[in-house]
Order: C-alpha cells, then sequence, then structure tokens
C-alpha cells in the first residue's frame, strides 16, 4: 500500500536527520538529547509496524522499549551532570 | 467502520510529518536548548497523533495505545528536562539574542541584507 511506503519514508528522514545530530553533535548532551529523540522515533516506528503487520504483540514490545529508553535517557543524563 | 478509518489515516499521516520536522528541528537548531525544545515537543505530538491513529484503525488495540501514549506523556518531557539540567550543569550557557544573529548573519555569509 502506497500510503505506508510515505509514512515510512517521513519517519526515516526524520530518524536519518537525528542521526546526524547524534553522529555530528558538537557537545555531548547534543548526543544525548539526539538519542532521546531517535528512541522516540523508533518506538514511535515499531507501531506503525504493529498496523502493518496486523499484529498486536509489537504494541507490547513498543511499551518496553520506550520504558527502557527513558531509564536510558535518565541514567545517561545524570551520569553527565555528575562528572564535571 | 470508514469514519474510524479516515480519522485513523489522517491521525498517522500527521504524526509521520510530526516525526519528520522534529528530526529537521534536530538539524537546524542553533543550540542544545532548542534542539532540545524542537525535537522534544515535536516528537510527543507525533507520537500522540500516530500512536492513537494507530489505536483508532484497528478498535481493538485502543487499550495498549492509549497506555503508551500516557507512558510517553509522563517519561518524553522528564527526560527532556533531565538533559537540559545535566547540560546546565556542565556549563553550555544558552546562546543569546545577540550571538544568534551575528551566526545567522555570519552562516548567510552577509548575502541578504536584513
Amino acid at each position: 500500500m502506497i500510503a505506508f511506503s510515505i509514512f515510512f519514508a517521513l519517519v526515516l528522514l526524520g530518524a536519518l536527520l537525528t542521526l546526524y545530530r547524534l553522529l555530528r553533535g558538537p557537545t555531548v548532551p547534543d548526543r544525548v538529547a539526539a538519542l532521546d529523540i531517535l528512541n522516540v522515533i523508533v518506538t514511535g516506528s515499531i507501531v506503525l509496524f504493529s498496523l502493518i503487520d496486523k499484529n498486536s504483540l509489537f504494541l507490547d514490545i513498543a511499551l518496553v522499549y520506550a520504558a527502557l529508553s527513558f531509564l536510558e535517557t535518565v541514567v545517561v543524563a545524570r551520569y553527565l551532570e555528575g562528572r564535571k | 467502520m470508514i469514519i474510524l478509518d479516515i480519522l485513523g489515516y489522517t491521525l498517522v499521516s500527521i504524526g509521520a510529518v510530526f516525526y519528520f520536522l522534529g528530526g529537521l528541528g534536530m538539524v537546524r537548531m542553533p543550540d542544545i536548548y532548542n534542539r532540545l525544545q524542537a525535537g522534544t515537543k515535536a516528537t510527543t505530538l507525533g507520537s500522540f497523533s500516530l500512536i492513537i491513529g494507530v489505536g483508532l484503525i484497528n478498535p481493538e488495540w485502543l487499550l495498549k495505545a492509549i497506555i503508551i501514549v500516557l507512558f510517553i506523556a509522563i517519561t518524553n518531557p522528564v527526560g527532556s528536562s533531565v538533559i537540559a539540567r545535566a547540560a546546565l550543569k556542565r556549563g553550555i550557557v544558552p546562546l543569546t539574542s545577540a550571538e544568534r544573529r551575528e551566526e545567522d548573519i555570519g552562516s548567510s555569509g552577509g548575502g541578504d541584507g536584513k
């Protein structure tokens, strides 16, 4: 279906632009912020994939991925804050 | 349920567009705080729209979709705020508007006179 290709192309463009900032970012918090945004985009694309595959199992995977990515963001940010 | 399908696909396309805009904001913005603002707000709205849209297309998934959306609504601003605090404590000062104007003039090569 052509609509799904357009949705995935837009999501992939957003992910690629974020990945550019993740690789290129001048400071370390830039990279952490880019990783946070990239995790949200990956969560959304897992949900979109569950729509295409018609399999509701991927929604559980998206929920667990969102929980783990939030934990990762908080832990890395706390680590950056502590180290001067 | 053709109405729910139309509404759901519209919401999914709005969400995909907002994901793209979030990525664009991450590249175009000049500063870590501006980047956090652009990226986090756009992707939060995109997630709401896309996941609720998927839940409307398949109404039996709506409960799980709402749970994921609530989780993202709670965690995404918290993560953004924690990153901004870490950046501030590491000594990255926010750009003032005068610096930003100079940077804009410098990056455009003085081509347009405004």
